[in-house]
Protein backbone atom coordinates (compact mmCIF):
# COMPACT_ATOMS: atom_id res chain seq x y z
CA UNK A 1 0.00 0.00 0.00
CA UNK A 2 1.18 3.52 0.79
CA UNK A 3 3.30 2.82 3.86
CA UNK A 4 6.07 5.42 4.10
CA UNK A 5 5.44 6.44 0.47
CA UNK A 6 3.07 9.35 1.18
CA UNK A 7 3.67 12.28 3.49
CA UNK A 8 2.25 15.55 4.77
CA UNK A 9 4.30 18.49 3.49
CA UNK A 10 2.31 21.50 4.56
CA UNK A 11 -0.13 22.51 7.27
CA UNK A 12 -2.04 25.70 7.94
CA UNK A 13 -4.57 27.07 10.40
CA UNK A 14 -6.61 30.21 10.86
CA UNK A 15 -6.99 31.82 14.29
CA UNK A 16 -9.73 30.15 16.37
CA UNK A 17 -12.44 32.42 17.67
CA UNK A 18 -15.79 32.46 19.40
CA UNK A 19 -16.70 36.11 19.74
CA UNK A 20 -16.54 37.92 17.40
CA UNK A 21 -16.88 35.39 14.61
CA UNK A 22 -14.44 34.85 11.78
CA UNK A 23 -16.16 37.39 9.53
CA UNK A 24 -15.58 34.99 6.63
CA UNK A 25 -17.84 32.51 4.88
CA UNK A 26 -17.25 28.84 5.59
CA UNK A 27 -15.65 28.63 2.14
CA UNK A 28 -13.60 31.73 2.85
CA UNK A 29 -12.20 30.56 6.14
CA UNK A 30 -11.13 27.24 4.61
CA UNK A 31 -9.51 29.04 1.68
CA UNK A 32 -7.56 31.14 4.18
CA UNK A 33 -6.28 28.01 5.92
CA UNK A 34 -5.39 26.46 2.57
CA UNK A 35 -3.28 29.49 1.59
CA UNK A 36 -1.43 29.07 4.85
CA UNK A 37 -0.76 25.37 4.10
CA UNK A 38 0.48 26.26 0.60
CA UNK A 39 2.86 28.84 2.09
CA UNK A 40 4.10 26.30 4.64
CA UNK A 41 4.80 23.72 1.91
CA UNK A 42 6.26 26.17 -0.59
CA UNK A 43 3.68 25.21 -3.21
CA UNK A 44 1.42 27.25 -5.48
CA UNK A 45 -2.32 26.63 -5.78
CA UNK A 46 -1.92 25.74 -9.46
CA UNK A 47 0.20 22.75 -8.42
CA UNK A 48 -2.65 21.26 -6.35
CA UNK A 49 -4.31 18.68 -8.58
CA UNK A 50 -6.30 16.81 -5.93
CA UNK A 51 -8.74 18.14 -3.37
CA UNK A 52 -10.85 16.48 -0.63
CA UNK A 53 -13.03 19.17 0.94
CA UNK A 54 -15.58 18.84 3.73
CA UNK A 55 -19.22 18.86 2.53
CA UNK A 56 -19.99 22.33 3.93
CA UNK A 57 -18.13 24.13 1.14
CA UNK A 58 -20.44 22.65 -1.42
CA UNK A 59 -18.88 20.92 -4.37
CA UNK A 60 -15.13 20.36 -4.53
CA UNK A 61 -15.16 22.11 -7.90
CA UNK A 62 -16.22 25.38 -6.30
CA UNK A 63 -13.39 25.19 -3.81
CA UNK A 64 -10.84 24.36 -6.51
CA UNK A 65 -12.10 27.21 -8.70
CA UNK A 66 -11.78 29.70 -5.84
CA UNK A 67 -8.32 28.55 -4.85
CA UNK A 68 -7.00 28.47 -8.40
CA UNK A 69 -6.35 24.76 -8.91
CA UNK A 70 -6.17 24.86 -12.70
CA UNK A 71 -5.26 21.23 -13.22
CA UNK A 72 -7.64 19.37 -10.92
CA UNK A 73 -7.52 15.61 -11.56
CA UNK A 74 -8.91 14.14 -8.37
CA UNK A 75 -11.74 15.37 -6.12
CA UNK A 76 -14.05 13.71 -3.63
CA UNK A 77 -15.85 14.40 -0.36
CA UNK A 78 -16.03 11.84 2.44
CA UNK A 79 -19.32 11.81 4.32
CA UNK A 80 -17.99 10.66 7.69
CA UNK A 81 -18.55 13.75 9.83
CA UNK A 82 -15.58 14.34 12.12
CA UNK A 83 -13.90 11.19 10.81
CA UNK A 84 -13.53 12.85 7.40
CA UNK A 85 -10.21 14.71 7.85
CA UNK A 86 -8.22 11.60 8.86
CA UNK A 87 -10.21 9.50 6.38
CA UNK A 88 -9.26 12.09 3.74
CA UNK A 89 -5.62 11.87 4.78
CA UNK A 90 -5.77 8.15 4.02
CA UNK A 91 -7.56 8.81 0.73
CA UNK A 92 -4.97 11.44 -0.21
CA UNK A 93 -2.17 8.94 0.50
CA UNK A 94 -3.90 6.42 -1.76
CA UNK A 95 -4.31 9.05 -4.46
CA UNK A 96 -0.72 10.28 -4.57
CA UNK A 97 0.84 6.82 -4.39
CA UNK A 98 -1.45 5.49 -7.13
CA UNK A 99 -0.67 8.42 -9.40
CA UNK A 100 -4.22 9.76 -9.34
CA UNK A 101 -2.86 13.10 -8.14
CA UNK A 102 0.50 14.68 -7.29
CA UNK A 103 -0.45 17.13 -4.53
CA UNK A 104 -3.71 16.75 -2.60
CA UNK A 105 -5.18 19.54 -0.47
CA UNK A 106 -7.40 18.59 2.49
CA UNK A 107 -9.17 21.63 3.97
CA UNK A 108 -11.70 21.66 6.80
CA UNK A 109 -13.44 24.13 9.05
CA UNK A 110 -16.57 26.13 9.69
CA UNK A 111 -18.17 28.98 11.58
CA UNK A 112 -19.09 26.65 14.42
CA UNK A 113 -19.71 29.54 16.82
CA UNK A 114 -21.03 32.46 14.78
CA UNK A 115 -22.83 30.27 12.22
CA UNK A 116 -25.59 27.73 12.79
CA UNK A 117 -25.00 26.25 16.25
CA UNK A 118 -26.16 22.88 17.35
CA UNK A 119 -28.49 24.10 20.08
CA UNK A 120 -30.29 26.39 17.66
CA UNK A 121 -30.52 23.88 14.88
CA UNK A 122 -33.75 22.08 14.19
CA UNK A 123 -32.24 18.75 13.21
CA UNK A 124 -35.12 18.09 10.85
CA UNK A 125 -33.17 18.04 7.62
CA UNK A 126 -33.09 14.34 6.83
CA UNK A 127 -30.19 14.77 4.44
CA UNK A 128 -27.96 16.45 6.98
CA UNK A 129 -28.33 14.12 9.99
CA UNK A 130 -26.64 10.76 10.40
CA UNK A 131 -29.19 7.99 10.03
CA UNK A 132 -31.32 10.20 7.81
CA UNK A 133 -34.86 8.85 7.71
CA UNK A 134 -34.17 6.47 10.62
CA UNK A 135 -33.31 9.38 12.89
CA UNK A 136 -36.31 11.36 11.64
CA UNK A 137 -38.79 8.55 12.21
CA UNK A 138 -37.41 6.74 15.27
CA UNK A 139 -35.20 9.19 17.23
CA UNK A 140 -36.46 12.76 16.75
CA UNK A 141 -40.08 12.05 17.82
CA UNK A 142 -38.71 10.86 21.19
CA UNK A 143 -36.44 13.87 21.65
CA UNK A 144 -33.13 12.27 20.72
CA UNK A 145 -31.99 15.05 18.44
CA UNK A 146 -28.28 15.86 18.80
CA UNK A 147 -24.79 14.36 19.15
CA UNK A 148 -24.30 14.71 22.94
CA UNK A 149 -27.54 12.76 23.40
CA UNK A 150 -26.56 9.96 20.98
CA UNK A 151 -23.17 9.48 22.58
CA UNK A 152 -24.47 9.88 26.16
CA UNK A 153 -26.36 6.63 25.54
CA UNK A 154 -23.01 4.94 24.88
CA UNK A 155 -21.30 6.57 27.85
CA UNK A 156 -24.09 5.53 30.24
CA UNK A 157 -23.94 1.91 29.10
CA UNK A 158 -20.14 1.87 29.42
CA UNK A 159 -20.38 3.22 32.96
CA UNK A 160 -22.83 0.41 33.74
CA UNK A 161 -20.77 -2.37 32.20
CA UNK A 162 -17.28 -1.31 33.24
CA UNK A 163 -17.68 1.02 36.18
CA UNK A 164 -16.40 4.06 34.30
CA UNK A 165 -16.96 7.09 36.55
CA UNK A 166 -17.92 10.75 36.20
CA UNK A 167 -14.52 11.68 37.59
CA UNK A 168 -12.86 9.67 34.82
CA UNK A 169 -14.85 11.62 32.24
CA UNK A 170 -13.71 14.72 34.11
CA UNK A 171 -10.08 13.61 33.91
CA UNK A 172 -10.33 13.83 30.11
CA UNK A 173 -11.75 17.37 30.30
CA UNK A 174 -9.02 18.42 32.74
CA UNK A 175 -6.20 16.98 30.61
CA UNK A 176 -7.39 18.80 27.50
CA UNK A 177 -7.79 22.06 29.42
CA UNK A 178 -4.33 21.66 30.97
CA UNK A 179 -2.77 21.26 27.53
CA UNK A 180 -4.65 24.31 26.27
CA UNK A 181 -2.78 26.37 28.90
CA UNK A 182 0.39 25.61 26.90
CA UNK A 183 -1.17 26.63 23.57
CA UNK A 184 -1.72 30.37 23.06
CA UNK A 185 -3.92 29.59 20.03
CA UNK A 186 -6.42 27.61 22.12
CA UNK A 187 -9.73 29.31 22.91
CA UNK A 188 -9.45 28.07 26.51
CA UNK A 189 -5.89 29.36 26.96
CA UNK A 190 -5.71 31.25 30.23
CA UNK A 191 -8.75 29.44 31.63
CA UNK A 192 -7.57 26.52 33.78
CA UNK A 193 -10.03 23.99 35.14
CA UNK A 194 -10.39 21.98 38.36
CA UNK A 195 -12.36 18.78 39.03
CA UNK A 196 -14.67 20.83 41.26
CA UNK A 197 -15.36 23.18 38.31
CA UNK A 198 -16.04 20.17 36.13
CA UNK A 199 -18.45 18.52 38.55
CA UNK A 200 -20.26 21.82 39.12
CA UNK A 201 -20.85 22.47 35.42
CA UNK A 202 -24.49 22.16 34.33
CA UNK A 203 -25.82 18.88 32.97
CA UNK A 204 -26.57 18.90 29.23
CA UNK A 205 -27.57 15.30 28.57
CA UNK A 206 -26.56 13.00 31.40
CA UNK A 207 -23.91 11.82 32.02
CA UNK A 208 -22.62 14.67 29.83
CA UNK A 209 -22.16 18.02 31.51
CA UNK A 210 -21.29 21.26 29.76
CA UNK A 211 -17.58 20.56 30.32
CA UNK A 212 -17.82 17.12 28.70
CA UNK A 213 -18.68 18.88 25.45
CA UNK A 214 -16.33 20.37 22.85
CA UNK A 215 -16.16 24.13 22.35
CA UNK A 216 -18.08 25.49 19.38
CA UNK A 217 -15.58 27.57 17.42
CA UNK A 218 -15.03 29.46 14.17
CA UNK A 219 -11.88 28.27 12.46
CA UNK A 220 -10.28 26.18 9.75
CA UNK A 221 -7.18 24.20 8.95
CA UNK A 222 -5.70 22.45 5.94
CA UNK A 223 -2.92 20.04 5.06
CA UNK A 224 -1.22 18.92 1.84
CA UNK A 225 -0.22 15.36 0.96
CA UNK A 226 2.25 14.24 -1.70
CA UNK A 227 4.68 11.41 -2.36
CA UNK A 228 7.98 11.06 -0.54
CA UNK A 229 9.85 11.60 -3.85
CA UNK A 230 8.12 14.92 -4.54
CA UNK A 231 8.61 16.00 -0.94
CA UNK A 232 12.37 16.05 -1.41
CA UNK A 233 12.08 19.24 -3.45
CA UNK A 234 9.89 21.03 -0.92
CA UNK A 235 10.58 23.41 1.92
CA UNK A 236 9.65 21.29 4.94
CA UNK A 237 10.76 17.97 6.36
CA UNK A 238 7.97 15.54 5.48
CA UNK A 239 5.81 13.74 8.04
CA UNK A 240 5.42 10.17 6.79
CA UNK A 241 2.15 8.25 6.68
CA UNK A 242 3.07 4.83 8.09
CA UNK A 243 -0.47 3.47 8.03
CA UNK A 244 -4.04 4.69 7.81
CA UNK A 245 -7.51 3.16 7.73
CA UNK A 246 -11.17 3.98 8.17
CA UNK A 247 -14.17 1.92 9.21
CA UNK A 248 -17.81 1.90 10.20
CA UNK A 249 -19.71 0.49 13.16
CA UNK A 250 -22.42 -2.08 12.45
CA UNK A 251 -25.03 -0.99 11.72
CA UNK A 252 -23.56 2.41 10.85
CA UNK A 253 -26.93 4.09 10.27
CA UNK A 254 -28.57 3.07 13.56
CA UNK A 255 -27.24 3.25 17.11
CA UNK A 256 -29.56 1.20 19.25
CA UNK A 257 -29.37 -2.27 17.64
CA UNK A 258 -25.62 -2.79 17.74
CA UNK A 259 -24.96 -6.31 19.01
CA UNK A 260 -21.69 -5.00 20.47
CA UNK A 261 -22.77 -1.59 21.70
CA UNK A 262 -19.23 -0.18 22.03
CA UNK A 263 -17.84 -1.37 18.72
CA UNK A 264 -17.12 1.61 16.46
CA UNK A 265 -15.56 2.25 13.08
CA UNK A 266 -12.21 2.48 14.83
CA UNK A 267 -12.53 -1.11 16.08
CA UNK A 268 -12.04 -2.28 12.51
CA UNK A 269 -9.75 0.49 11.33
CA UNK A 270 -7.13 0.56 14.09
CA UNK A 271 -5.72 -2.97 13.64
CA UNK A 272 -5.50 -2.35 9.89
CA UNK A 273 -3.63 0.93 10.35
CA UNK A 274 -1.18 -0.48 12.90
CA UNK A 275 -0.59 -3.61 10.76
CA UNK A 276 0.23 -1.45 7.77
CA UNK A 277 2.48 0.74 9.90
CA UNK A 278 4.29 -2.26 11.39
CA UNK A 279 4.05 -0.83 14.91
CA UNK A 280 1.76 -1.26 17.91
CA UNK A 281 -0.17 1.32 19.93
CA UNK A 282 2.57 1.06 22.58
CA UNK A 283 5.05 2.53 20.07
CA UNK A 284 3.16 5.84 19.86
CA UNK A 285 4.77 8.83 21.57
CA UNK A 286 1.47 10.73 21.58
CA UNK A 287 -2.08 10.46 20.23
CA UNK A 288 -4.46 13.11 18.95
CA UNK A 289 -7.88 11.57 19.66
CA UNK A 290 -11.09 13.10 18.27
CA UNK A 291 -12.67 14.48 21.44
CA UNK A 292 -16.15 15.70 20.57
CA UNK A 293 -17.08 14.60 24.12
CA UNK A 294 -15.02 13.22 26.98
CA UNK A 295 -16.21 9.63 26.84
CA UNK A 296 -15.38 9.32 23.15
CA UNK A 297 -11.71 9.69 24.11
CA UNK A 298 -12.00 6.78 26.56
CA UNK A 299 -13.89 4.71 24.01
CA UNK A 300 -11.40 5.35 21.21
CA UNK A 301 -8.38 4.64 23.42
CA UNK A 302 -9.97 1.23 24.05
CA UNK A 303 -11.07 0.50 20.49
CA UNK A 304 -7.74 1.65 19.02
CA UNK A 305 -5.93 -0.77 21.31
CA UNK A 306 -4.14 1.62 23.67
CA UNK A 307 -5.80 -0.31 26.49
CA UNK A 308 -8.32 -3.12 26.83
CA UNK A 309 -12.10 -2.63 26.62
CA UNK A 310 -13.25 -1.37 29.99
CA UNK A 311 -9.84 -0.06 31.04
CA UNK A 312 -10.11 3.34 29.37
CA UNK A 313 -11.38 5.06 32.51
CA UNK A 314 -8.35 3.95 34.52
CA UNK A 315 -6.08 4.83 31.56
CA UNK A 316 -7.07 8.50 31.58
CA UNK A 317 -6.91 8.97 35.38
CA UNK A 318 -4.02 10.38 37.39
CA UNK A 319 -2.49 12.27 34.48
CA UNK A 320 -2.34 9.18 32.23
CA UNK A 321 -3.15 11.18 29.08
CA UNK A 322 -1.43 14.40 30.12
CA UNK A 323 1.97 15.57 28.93
CA UNK A 324 4.45 13.53 30.94
CA UNK A 325 1.94 10.70 31.35
CA UNK A 326 1.94 7.30 29.68
CA UNK A 327 0.35 8.67 26.48
CA UNK A 328 -0.02 12.42 25.97
CA UNK A 329 -3.37 12.94 24.25
CA UNK A 330 -4.46 16.09 22.41
CA UNK A 331 -1.42 18.17 23.19
CA UNK A 332 -3.08 21.18 21.52
CA UNK A 333 -6.11 21.03 23.82
CA UNK A 334 -8.34 19.17 21.38
CA UNK A 335 -11.92 19.91 20.48
CA UNK A 336 -12.65 20.25 24.18
CA UNK A 337 -10.25 23.14 24.83
CA UNK A 338 -8.38 24.28 21.70
CA UNK A 339 -11.14 24.58 19.09
CA UNK A 340 -13.72 22.48 17.28
CA UNK A 341 -12.78 22.61 13.63
CA UNK A 342 -14.13 19.18 12.73
CA UNK A 343 -11.02 17.23 13.73
CA UNK A 344 -8.59 18.60 11.18
CA UNK A 345 -6.59 20.45 13.84
CA UNK A 346 -5.67 17.05 15.30
CA UNK A 347 -3.76 16.28 12.08
CA UNK A 348 -2.07 19.68 12.18
CA UNK A 349 -0.99 19.19 15.79
CA UNK A 350 0.43 15.72 15.04
CA UNK A 351 2.52 17.22 12.23
CA UNK A 352 3.78 20.01 14.50
CA UNK A 353 4.74 17.50 17.19
CA UNK A 354 6.63 15.32 14.70
CA UNK A 355 8.41 18.37 13.28
CA UNK A 356 9.40 19.40 16.82
CA UNK A 357 7.48 22.70 16.48
CA UNK A 358 5.03 22.36 19.37
CA UNK A 359 6.80 24.79 21.69
CA UNK A 360 5.90 24.53 25.38
CA UNK A 361 3.73 21.49 24.74
CA UNK A 362 6.31 19.55 22.72
CA UNK A 363 6.54 15.83 23.50
CA UNK A 364 10.28 15.25 23.91
CA UNK A 365 11.82 13.43 20.93
CA UNK A 366 8.42 12.56 19.44
CA UNK A 367 8.96 10.05 16.67
CA UNK A 368 5.62 8.28 16.12
CA UNK A 369 2.14 9.73 16.61
CA UNK A 370 -1.43 8.54 16.12
CA UNK A 371 -4.42 10.63 14.97
CA UNK A 372 -8.04 9.52 15.02
CA UNK A 373 -11.32 10.84 13.67
CA UNK A 374 -14.86 10.10 14.87
CA UNK A 375 -18.04 11.11 13.16
CA UNK A 376 -21.75 10.56 12.70
CA UNK A 377 -22.90 7.53 14.74
CA UNK A 378 -19.32 6.31 15.39
CA UNK A 379 -17.61 6.26 12.00
CA UNK A 380 -13.87 5.95 12.63
CA UNK A 381 -10.58 6.84 10.99
CA UNK A 382 -6.98 6.58 12.12
CA UNK A 383 -3.50 7.41 10.86
CA UNK A 384 -0.10 6.41 12.22
CA UNK A 385 2.47 9.09 11.40
CA UNK A 386 6.24 9.38 11.91
CA UNK A 387 8.85 12.07 11.52
CA UNK B 1 -57.27 14.88 21.79
CA UNK B 2 -59.35 17.16 23.98
CA UNK B 3 -60.43 20.43 22.38
CA UNK B 4 -58.37 22.61 24.72
CA UNK B 5 -55.14 20.63 24.24
CA UNK B 6 -52.13 22.55 23.02
CA UNK B 7 -51.26 21.74 19.41
CA UNK B 8 -48.53 19.10 19.27
CA UNK B 9 -45.42 20.87 18.00
CA UNK B 10 -42.69 18.23 18.23
CA UNK B 11 -41.19 16.33 15.28
CA UNK B 12 -43.45 13.57 13.95
CA UNK B 13 -42.35 10.46 12.07
CA UNK B 14 -43.14 10.19 8.39
CA UNK B 15 -45.89 7.70 7.69
CA UNK B 16 -44.46 6.40 4.44
CA UNK B 17 -42.96 3.07 3.47
CA UNK B 18 -42.02 0.43 6.05
CA UNK B 19 -41.62 3.13 8.72
CA UNK B 20 -45.23 4.12 8.09
CA UNK B 21 -46.38 0.50 8.40
CA UNK B 22 -44.67 0.27 11.82
CA UNK B 23 -46.53 3.38 12.99
CA UNK B 24 -49.81 2.17 11.48
CA UNK B 25 -49.66 -0.80 13.87
CA UNK B 26 -48.90 1.58 16.75
CA UNK B 27 -52.02 3.55 15.85
CA UNK B 28 -53.91 0.28 16.40
CA UNK B 29 -52.09 0.04 19.77
CA UNK B 30 -50.01 -2.90 18.68
CA UNK B 31 -46.22 -3.06 18.79
CA UNK B 32 -45.05 -5.20 15.89
CA UNK B 33 -41.60 -5.81 14.52
CA UNK B 34 -40.55 -7.37 11.26
CA UNK B 35 -39.79 -11.08 11.66
CA UNK B 36 -37.82 -12.82 8.93
CA UNK B 37 -39.74 -15.86 7.72
CA UNK B 38 -36.46 -17.33 6.46
CA UNK B 39 -34.56 -17.53 9.74
CA UNK B 40 -37.16 -16.37 12.26
CA UNK B 41 -35.17 -13.39 13.57
CA UNK B 42 -36.90 -10.16 14.56
CA UNK B 43 -35.53 -6.87 13.31
CA UNK B 44 -35.88 -3.16 14.00
CA UNK B 45 -35.61 -0.58 12.48
CA UNK B 46 -37.59 -1.77 9.44
CA UNK B 47 -35.48 -2.88 6.48
CA UNK B 48 -36.15 -4.56 3.14
CA UNK B 49 -33.97 -7.60 3.73
CA UNK B 50 -32.73 -9.84 6.54
CA UNK B 51 -29.09 -9.05 7.23
CA UNK B 52 -28.59 -12.52 8.72
CA UNK B 53 -29.96 -14.82 5.98
CA UNK B 54 -30.62 -12.38 3.10
CA UNK B 55 -34.26 -13.41 2.88
CA UNK B 56 -36.60 -10.71 1.62
CA UNK B 57 -39.60 -12.53 3.06
CA UNK B 58 -40.94 -11.30 6.38
CA UNK B 59 -44.07 -10.61 8.41
CA UNK B 60 -45.19 -8.06 10.97
CA UNK B 61 -45.06 -10.16 14.17
CA UNK B 62 -46.64 -8.94 17.37
CA UNK B 63 -44.24 -8.13 20.22
CA UNK B 64 -44.90 -9.25 23.78
CA UNK B 65 -44.46 -5.57 24.62
CA UNK B 66 -42.10 -6.49 27.43
CA UNK B 67 -38.51 -5.34 27.66
CA UNK B 68 -35.83 -3.91 29.89
CA UNK B 69 -34.02 -0.58 29.99
CA UNK B 70 -30.71 -0.94 28.10
CA UNK B 71 -29.41 2.62 28.46
CA UNK B 72 -30.76 6.16 28.69
CA UNK B 73 -29.82 9.84 28.90
CA UNK B 74 -31.58 12.65 30.72
CA UNK B 75 -31.80 15.68 28.45
CA UNK B 76 -31.55 18.73 30.70
CA UNK B 77 -30.78 21.32 28.02
CA UNK B 78 -32.83 20.80 24.86
CA UNK B 79 -30.84 20.89 21.64
CA UNK B 80 -33.90 21.16 19.42
CA UNK B 81 -36.30 24.09 19.79
CA UNK B 82 -39.40 21.87 19.86
CA UNK B 83 -38.21 20.21 23.06
CA UNK B 84 -37.23 23.40 24.91
CA UNK B 85 -40.34 23.32 27.11
CA UNK B 86 -40.19 19.56 27.63
CA UNK B 87 -36.96 19.38 29.65
CA UNK B 88 -35.94 17.45 31.58
CA UNK B 89 -36.87 14.29 29.73
CA UNK B 90 -35.10 11.00 29.18
CA UNK B 91 -34.77 9.15 25.87
CA UNK B 92 -34.41 5.45 26.72
CA UNK B 93 -33.19 2.46 24.72
CA UNK B 94 -35.43 -0.52 25.51
CA UNK B 95 -34.28 -4.07 24.82
CA UNK B 96 -37.33 -6.18 23.94
CA UNK B 97 -37.90 -9.85 24.72
CA UNK B 98 -37.70 -10.46 20.96
CA UNK B 99 -34.08 -9.25 21.01
CA UNK B 100 -34.56 -5.96 19.17
CA UNK B 101 -33.97 -2.56 20.77
CA UNK B 102 -35.85 0.66 20.19
CA UNK B 103 -35.46 4.24 21.26
CA UNK B 104 -38.44 5.47 23.29
CA UNK B 105 -39.40 7.04 26.63
CA UNK B 106 -40.54 5.61 29.98
CA UNK B 107 -43.48 7.89 30.67
CA UNK B 108 -44.23 7.04 34.32
CA UNK B 109 -40.71 7.25 35.69
CA UNK B 110 -38.43 10.18 36.48
CA UNK B 111 -34.92 9.95 35.06
CA UNK B 112 -33.49 9.60 38.55
CA UNK B 113 -35.43 6.35 38.99
CA UNK B 114 -34.33 4.78 35.71
CA UNK B 115 -31.94 1.87 36.01
CA UNK B 116 -30.37 -0.39 33.42
CA UNK B 117 -32.18 -3.71 33.52
CA UNK B 118 -35.45 -2.21 34.79
CA UNK B 119 -38.44 -4.13 33.35
CA UNK B 120 -40.85 -2.06 31.26
CA UNK B 121 -43.86 -2.69 29.07
CA UNK B 122 -45.20 -0.90 26.06
CA UNK B 123 -47.96 1.68 26.08
CA UNK B 124 -49.14 4.03 23.37
CA UNK B 125 -49.24 7.80 23.25
CA UNK B 126 -51.45 9.55 20.72
CA UNK B 127 -49.68 12.69 19.56
CA UNK B 128 -52.04 13.66 16.79
CA UNK B 129 -54.86 12.32 14.71
CA UNK B 130 -52.50 10.29 12.58
CA UNK B 131 -49.60 9.39 14.85
CA UNK B 132 -49.31 7.20 17.94
CA UNK B 133 -45.88 6.71 19.50
CA UNK B 134 -44.85 3.52 21.32
CA UNK B 135 -43.78 4.48 24.84
CA UNK B 136 -43.15 2.44 27.98
CA UNK B 137 -44.29 2.10 31.59
CA UNK B 138 -42.66 0.33 34.47
CA UNK B 139 -43.73 -3.31 34.56
CA UNK B 140 -45.96 -4.22 37.47
CA UNK B 141 -44.80 -7.74 38.26
ZN1 LIG C 1 -33.42 -14.10 8.12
Amino acid sequence: MFKDKACIVGVGETPFCRKPGSGLSEMGIQLKASLSALEDAGLKAAQIDGILPFPNVGKAEAFAASLGCENLRFAATLHMGGAAPVGSLRMAAMAVTSGAADYVMVPGGWNGYSGARVRETAANDVNSIPGGEIARDFYLPFGLTAPPQWYALMARRHMHEYGTTEEQLGAVALAMRKHAQLNPAAVMHGKPLTMADYLASPMISSPYRLLDCCVETDGAAAFIVTTVERARDLRRKPVYVMGAAAGQPYPADEITNRADFHRTGLTNAAPEAFRMAGVTPADADFAQIYDCFTFEVIQQLEEAGFCKRGEGGAFVEHGGIELGGRLPVNTHGGLLSQAHVLGISHVVEAVRQLRGEAGARQVADAEIGVVTGWGDFGDGSIAVLRR
Amino acid sequence: MSENAMPYDKPLPSLTGLHGEFYAWCRDRELRFQRCTGCGRYRHVPRDICAHCSSMEWEWARSSGRGTVFTWTEVVRALHPAFAAATPYAPVVVEMEEGVRLLSRVVDCAAGELAIGMPVEVDFLEVGDAVTLPVFRRSVL
